[in-house]
């Protein structure tokens, strides 16, 4: 016995003594879980920190009203397994009535509406700390992000009043009404996580996993034809074809694109993301193109 | 799948060093940098009339940075090779930042120092050496960039080294390498430059890839901090009850007899467990869950030790500490003080020196501290500590010292004998 950890023992150490110091310190948690892959991954570690005990806080699903079914399927059976409470944020409700207002001219998402969402669910339950899937290396704007990333009373960020944060002596101090956002796989990388899920033999959902879908170009990106994104009929670069494809993130239909692909299982992901030379926001969002701060912009307004 | 293990390193320069340069080249050489980033930062590159892709773009992350061309807070970065996964925690170089680089090394096991050959060992080159003995890193490397400006000389990489070597012997470095690099270039970086035939080292990928970082946790003293007791109230598991933490150091098995502090009473090990299992020993970082043979009021910042080799207990400390605030520390301040999964309130009782991180001298006349000093306090707190010297223990040897009218973090802390 050498006594060592492999790196992702190590990573999954470091992340489940993060978490129990929320459960430790913290009042009303919840976990992020959109049903993801990196959401999955966050509440199979929750289970892990949490054990023996039951999952003692809900999960926080922010629905824009534009997901993929196969992901709803995939959240309501996890959450059925486990016996926690399911909170949902709606964008939806939040345009019926008339809190937001949806833009909507071509090639523009609902986005940066789930902000409003997300902080709306957050004041509503009192939540003091919400877990988030979030990783340093998937943007430059979080790079610099905390582990325990304080959020003041409008829920926005600072990063120029961001708190030192010190070996693993984390300080999540805070005034009534101000809440934290917690990032247990900040020192992950896309390719731990899908080592990690293959490790601990973690379900996805099956868009993760190469399937046939019908899709067609737009801005030298694919897009899957769904109710909410139809090609351009008067424009032939938009003309639809079948493609085997995956996607290697979920987000809102209408900005998240597949890769073309013939990974069917995780171990043939992982090779595929070793040898991939385009970054995953890069490849699949739509939303962080409009402007070279624009993860960051969004991320001072509170969102994930 | 192989395994691979952790390297988290520390990275610091001044402004024009090239630091940044250095670990884009670190990224792109071993080809963790995606198209679609170089793409934008040829764009960005083209846009700002630069000759050459400037690597240091991608790393320069929030705007205010970019417009300013400076960093301004801790970023961090990751990058592996078949051998290894490394973080690299990259901390500004100017000299009003000295507590981004005590955060960055907080967690990092090397510390990598740029100095340009041009200029040599400057203030800033032994401030970050000074903060990396400090924090007792126990390797440091120091990358002598711009050789193809000094036209590739030996001389010049012996002089600097030499100079930088004496100052070093005056602190605490067990492990100290030197390089000649071109980050521009990216000579010595990956691969061995063909330019300085007359270094017989490692590039620098090499040397990060083969340190030996192992034998610097410290595997002999048992460190237990209590974070969580585990009482599930359910009908299968009611008589359950566990005690989840981070192993801080030392080695903890199944049968082992150990002590539970502060109460000093005495149980064996029962088991070992976690979510996938039991396991028969426990070392640092893991985290598990142990259950003992005897039910004893057991609660959060409780550690378990063992009975002849036990930590300091004591409410009166002696620390190094560096101050993060704006507002200086003064004498008889009072403050909240995190240690493992304890707070407490602490009152300051006397600053004792300032110490100059550029000279080392000690100013015994001071009585405050401001923003980015580093000197030596006594303080005693509300309740006891079990801790031990931070050069023996960097977990159970560190704490922070948090405002309570702000809630901010306003030092790190590294605990010494008291005296």
């Amino acid at each position: 016995m050498n006594y060592t950890l492999s790196h992702l023992e190590a990573l999954e150490a470091e992340a489940i003594f993060i978490i129990r110091e929320v459960v430790a310190e913290f009042e009303r948690p919840c976990l992020l879980f959109s049903g993801g892959k990196d959401s999955a991954v966050l509440l199979h570690l929750a289970v892990k920190a949490c054990w023996p005990l039951q999952l003692p806080f809900p999960v926080l699903h922010i629905d824009t009203g534009h997901n993929f079914p196969e992901v709803l399927t995939f959240r309501d059976r996890r959450v059925e397994e486990l016996g926690i409470r399911l909170v949902v944020g709606s964008v939806q409700d939040a345009i019926d009535n008339g809190e937001v207002t949806e833009d909507k001219t071509p090639g523009s998402s609902r986005n940066r509406l789930q902000t409003h969402s997300l902080l709306e669910a957050i004041s509503r339950n009192r939540f003091d700390a919400v877990f988030g899937g979030g990783r340093r290396d998937e943007e430059k704007a979080r790079a610099k992000e905390r582990v325990f990333s304080h959020r003041d009373e409008f829920g926005q960020w600072d990063p120029r009043r961001q708190r030192p944060e010190l070996w693993n002596l984390y300080n999540g101090r805070h005034r009534k009404g101000e809440h934290f956002r917690i990032f247990p796989l900040s020192n992950w990388t896309e390719l731990d996580i899908w080592q990690y899920i293959e490790k601990e033999n973690i379900e996805l959902p099956s868009i993760y996993f190469a399937h046939e879908r019908e899709v067609f170009r737009r801005d030298q990106m694919l897009l899957a034809r769904t109710l909410y994104t139809e090609p351009d009929p008067d424009n032939p670069d938009e003309e639809p074809f079948v493609a085997s494809v995956r996607y290697r993130t979920v987000g809102d239909m209408t900005c998240t694109s597949p890769v073309l692909s013939t990974a069917k299982t995780t171990q043939e992901v992982i090779q595929e993301t070793s040898a991939t030379r385009i970054s995953e926001r890069g490849a699949t969002r739509a939303d962080d193109k409009f402007s070279e701060a624009a993860m960051e912009d969004r991320k001072r307004e509170g969102y994930f | 799948m192989s395994q691979i293990d952790l390297l988290r390193f520390a990275t610091a320069g001044s402004v024009d060093d090239g630091k940044s340069t250095l670990i884009g080249r670190l990224l792109y050489d071993s080809k963790q940098i995606f198209e679609d980033q170089l793409e934008a930062i040829e764009r960005t590159s083209l846009a700002r009339g630069d000759e050459y892709v400037d690597l240091a773009l991608l790393t320069d992350g929030l705007r205010a940075e970019r417009e300013q061309g400076i960093t301004i807070d801790v970023a961090y970065r990751y990058f592996s090779t078949p051998k290894r996964k490394f973080i690299i925690a990259d901390s500004p170089g100017h000299v009003q930042h000295t507590r981004n680089m005590v955060t960055g090394c907080s967690t990092a096991d090397l510390v990598l120092i740029l100095v340009d050959a041009r200029n040599g060992v400057t203030e800033q080159t032994r401030r970050h050496a000074f903060i990396a003995s400090l924090l007792r890193i126990p390797h440091l490397v120091v990358c002598i960039n711009k050789m193809d400006l000094v036209g590739w000389s030996r001389d010049r990489f012996q002089e600097i080294r030499s100079e930088l070597e004496s100052f070093v012997a005056r602190l605490q470095i067990p492990d100290l390498t030197f390089i000649p690099i071109s980050a521009l270039q990216g000579d010595n970086v990956v691969d061995r430059s063909t330019s300085m035939s007359w270094y017989e080292g490692s590039s620098l990928l090499h040397h990060l890839e083969d340190v030996h970082i192992a034998s610097d946790r410290n595997l002999i003293d048992l460190r237990f901090p209590i974070q969580l007791v585990m009482r599930p109230r359910s009908n299968q598991l009611h008589d359950y009850r566990g005690y989840a933490g981070q192993m801080a150091a030392g080695i903890l098995g199944v049968g082992d007899e150990v002590m539970v502090l502060p109460s000093g009473f005495v149980s064996k090990v029962e088991s070992i467990e976690s979510y996938d299992g039991q396991v028969q020993q426990a070392f640092p970082p893991m985290s598990v869950v142990v259950r003992l043979a005897d039910d004893l009021d057991i609660s959060r910042g409780d550690m378990l030790c063992r009975a002849h080799n036990k930590p300091n207990i004591s409410q009166d400390l002696s620390a190094m500490i560096c101050w993060m605030s704006e507002k200086p520390l003064e004498e008889g301040m009072k403050l909240s003080i995190k240690h493992n999964s304890t707070w407490a309130k602490t009152l300051v009782q006397e600053v004792r020196y300032r110490l100059d991180v550029n000279t080392l001298h000690r100013d015994n006349s001071s009585k405050q501290l401001a923003l980015n000093d580093v000197g030596r306090i006594n303080m005693r707190t509300t309740s006891p500590l079990f801790y031990d010297e931070y050069r023996l223990n960097r977990t159970t040897g560190s704490f922070i010292l948090v405002d309570d009218q702000t809630q901010v973090t306003v030092a790190a802390g590294m605990l010494l004998t008291h005296t």
